[in-house]
C-alpha cells in the first residue's frame, strides 16, 4: 500500500515517515499498479497508449511531429508518474548520499535540484537522476524502469537509520516549453520566481504540490509532484489553457534527443561511467578532490586522462533515420562505437543520433561512417546539444 | 481492378497482369509522421514476401514486403521527393511501387477489403 506522504518543504510534524529499512530482502512488497492516474484522462484525450517500464502509457494522440514542434513553441503536459519519487530522510542524510552519488551534495542549497549518477563499485551507472534538498531531508526523482532496484541499491548501501521512502502515492507532470511560465503563473502564483534547478513548495487545488523548474526536453519548464488523487484536476487546468496540449512519450524522447540528453538504458548503462558519458559536470570539485564515491578511483583516473570511449553527437546525412545498435566506424571501415539513440529530429528535420566512439574520434567534424541493416550513412560528429537548451538561468 | 490485402499491412490494387502496391491507412496511423521512403528501381525482380521497400517515421522503421512475386516497373518516386505523401494518401497518391506479376494465383491467399478492415478491428 501507498503510504501518504506529505510532498510540501520538510516540515517535521507533517512529513509522513516510513519505515526504516532493514537492509534485509524483504523491505515492503509493492504490488505494481499496471495505470498511472492518468490512465483514463489520456484515453479521454485520445492518446494511444502502449507498455512502457511497466505502465500503461500515453506515446501520442495527434503526432509525435505536432506534439513535439508544439512543446518547443508552446507548452507540452507530459506524464511521468512512472517515474520513482523517493524521500531520503535522517539522521546526516547528506554524507550517506555522498556514499553512493558523485556529486556535492553537502554543498547543495535548500530548494535546489542537482543531476546526479547512482553508481556501482566499478564507477558505472545503475542510474541517473534529479536529488533535491528539502531541508535535511532529499527528493529523489529516478528513472521510472529502475526505481525497485535503485531503492535496493539504497537500502543495501545507505546506513540503516535512512528512510527511504518511495512516494506511490504521487503524481508527477511535466510542463514543459517557452509558455510553460506564463500558463503555469496564472494557475499557481508564485512559479514564475523559480529559476532552473530551484524548486518550493506550492498550494492548489486543496493539496500540496512540490514544484520544480526543470524538465528533459532543453526548454524552460517545471516538474509538479501532486497527491495522484488531484493530478487529474491540475491536467484538466492546464490543458484548459489554449496553450497547452498533452504530449506523448514519443515526442518527449525526440525533444531529449535533440537536447543531447542521455536517456538511461540506451545512452546509460553500468557498462558507461560518468566521464564516458560526458556527464563530468555531475562530479563537482570537493568530491573530485576527495573522492569517497563509488568507483572513485576508476573514475578519478578517467578524469584525470580522459576515458577510451565518449558519447557524442551525430549528424546524419540524409533523410534516413539511423537508430539504436547501428555501428559506428572509422575511415577503415572498421566497428569503433555504437549508436545509442536516434531517430527524426523534428525540429531540424533531418536525423541526429548519439553514441559512443572512440575519444580520440571524438572532435567535432570528425566524418565517420555508420552502418545500419547493411547500409551505410555518411555522418559527422556534431557538438550537443544539437537544439539550443532554453532553460530559465538566474540573471537571464 | 480489384484491391487485396495482406496481413502485414500492405494492399495490392491489380490491373490485369499488372498491380500497384502501397501500404494501408491503419499501416501509415500506426506508424505517425512518414519521414523517409525507400522504393524499389523499375527492373528489380521480387519474390512474395521479400523486402521490397522502406518507410521510416519519426520514431520507428518498417519493410515493405512484396506480396507478390515479380518483376518491378516503377517506383513511386513522389513518396520519396515527400515522404508524407504516405500519411495524406496512403491507399491513393502514396503508393510505392508497381509490379508486373508473376503468378496472378498467388492473389487467391489475400483479403478483400472488408476481411482486412474487419480483421485490423480485431488488432
Amino acid at each position: 500500500m501507498s503510504r501518504e506522504v506529505h510532498n510540501g518543504p520538510t516540515d517535521q510534524h507533517e512529513q509522513a515517515r516510513g519505515t526504516p529499512y532493514t537492509g534485509a530482502a524483504e523491505g515492503e512488497p509493492q504490488p505494481e499498479p499496471q495505470t498511472l492516474p492518468l490512465d483514463s484522462w489520456h484515453r479521454s484525450k485520445g492518446g494511444r497508449m502502449v507498455e512502457f517500464a511497466g505502465y500503461m502509457m500515453p506515446v501520442q494522440y495527434e503526432g509525435i511531429m505536432a506534439e513535439h514542434l508544439w512543446t518547443r513553441e508552446n507548452a507540452g503536459l507530459f506524464d511521468v508518474s512512472h517515474m520513482g519519487q523517493l524521500l531520503i530522510h535522517g539522521p546526516d542524510a547528506e554524507s550517506a548520499l555522498e556514499t553512493i552519488l558523485p556529486g556535492d551534495i553537502r554543498g547543495l542549497a535548500d530548494r535546489k535540484l542537482r543531476y546526479s549518477l547512482l553508481l556501482d563499485g566499478g564507477g558505472g551507472i545503475i542510474d541517473d537522476l534529479m536529488a533535491t534538498r528539502r531541508g535535511s531531508d532529499f527528493y529523489l526523482v529516478v528513472n521510472g524502469a529502475t526505481k525497485h532496484g535503485d531503492i535496493e541499491v539504497m537500502r543495501q548501501s545507505l546506513p540503516k537509520d535512512l528512510f527511504v521512502d518511495h512516494m506511490t502515492g504521487q503524481a508527477l507532470v511535466a510542463l514543459q516549453g517557452p509558455k510553460a511560465v506564463d500558463v503555469l503563473e496564472a494557475i499557481i502564483p508564485g512559479v514564475s520566481d523559480l529559476t532552473f534547478m530551484e524548486g518550493n513548495a506550492f498550494h492548489a487545488f486543496g493539496h500540496p504540490l512540490w514544484i520544480s523548474r526543470s524538465g528533459y526536453t532543453g526548454e524552460d519548464g517545471f516538474e509538479i509532484s501532486i497527491p495522484a488523487v488531484a493530478v487529474e484536476q491540475l491536467a484538466e487546468a492546464l490543458v484548459a489553457d489554449e496553450r497547452v496540449k498533452p504530449i506523448g512519450l514519443g515526442a518527449r524522447d525526440s525533444l531529449r534527443l535533440e537536447a543531447g540528453l542521455p536517456l538511461y538504458g540506451h545512452d546509460l548503462d553500468r557498462d558507461t561511467t560518468p566521464v564516458m558519458a560526458g556527464l563530468t559536470f555531475a562530479i563537482q570539485k570537493r568530491r573530485r578532490a576527495e573522492g569517497g564515491f563509488p568507483g572513485a578511483p576508476r573514475i578519478l583516473a578517467e578524469l584525470e586522462q580522459g576515458a577510451p570511449q565518449k558519447r557524442v553527437g551525430l549528424d546524419v546525412e540524409g533523410r534516413q533515420p539511423v537508430r539504436e545498435g547501428a555501428l559506428i566506424l572509422d575511415g577503415e571501415g572498421s566497428e569503433i562505437g555504437r549508436v545509442t539513440s536516434g531517430g527524426f529530429s523534428p525540429s531540424l528535420q533531418r536525423p541526429i543520433a548519439m553514441g559512443y566512439v572512440a575519444t580520440a574520434l571524438a572532435e567535432p567534424g570528425t566524418e565517420l561512417k555508420l552502418e545500419q541493416r547493411g547500409k551505410l550513412f555518411d555522418s559527422k560528429i556534431a557538438p550537443m546539444p544539437f537544439v539550443p537548451h532554453r532553460y530559465h538561468r538566474k540573471g537571464a | 481492378m480489384t484491391t487485396y490485402f495482406t496481413r502485414e499491412h500492405e494492399w495490392v490494387k491489380v490491373d490485369g497482369d499488372t498491380a500497384m502496391v502501397g501500404i494501408t491507412d491503419h499501416a501509415q496511423q500506426a506508424l505517425g509522421d512518414i519521414v523517409f521512403t525507400e522504393v524499389p528501381e523499375a527492373g528489380k525482380q521480387l519474390a512474395k514476401g521479400q523486402e521490397a521497400a522502406v518507410v521510416e517515421s519519426v520514431k520507428a522503421a518498417s519493410d515493405v514486403y512484396s506480396p507478390v512475386t515479380g518483376e518491378v516497373i516503377e517506383g513511386n518516386q513522389a513518396v520519396v521527393d515527400d515522404s508524407s505523401l504516405v500519411n495524406r494518401d496512403p491507399e491513393g497518391e502514396g503508393w510505392f511501387f508497381k509490379i508486373r506479376l508473376a503468378d496472378a494465383g498467388e492473389l487467391d491467399g489475400l483479403m478483400d477489403e472488408g476481411a482486412y478492415r474487419d480483421w485490423v478491428k480485431t488488432l
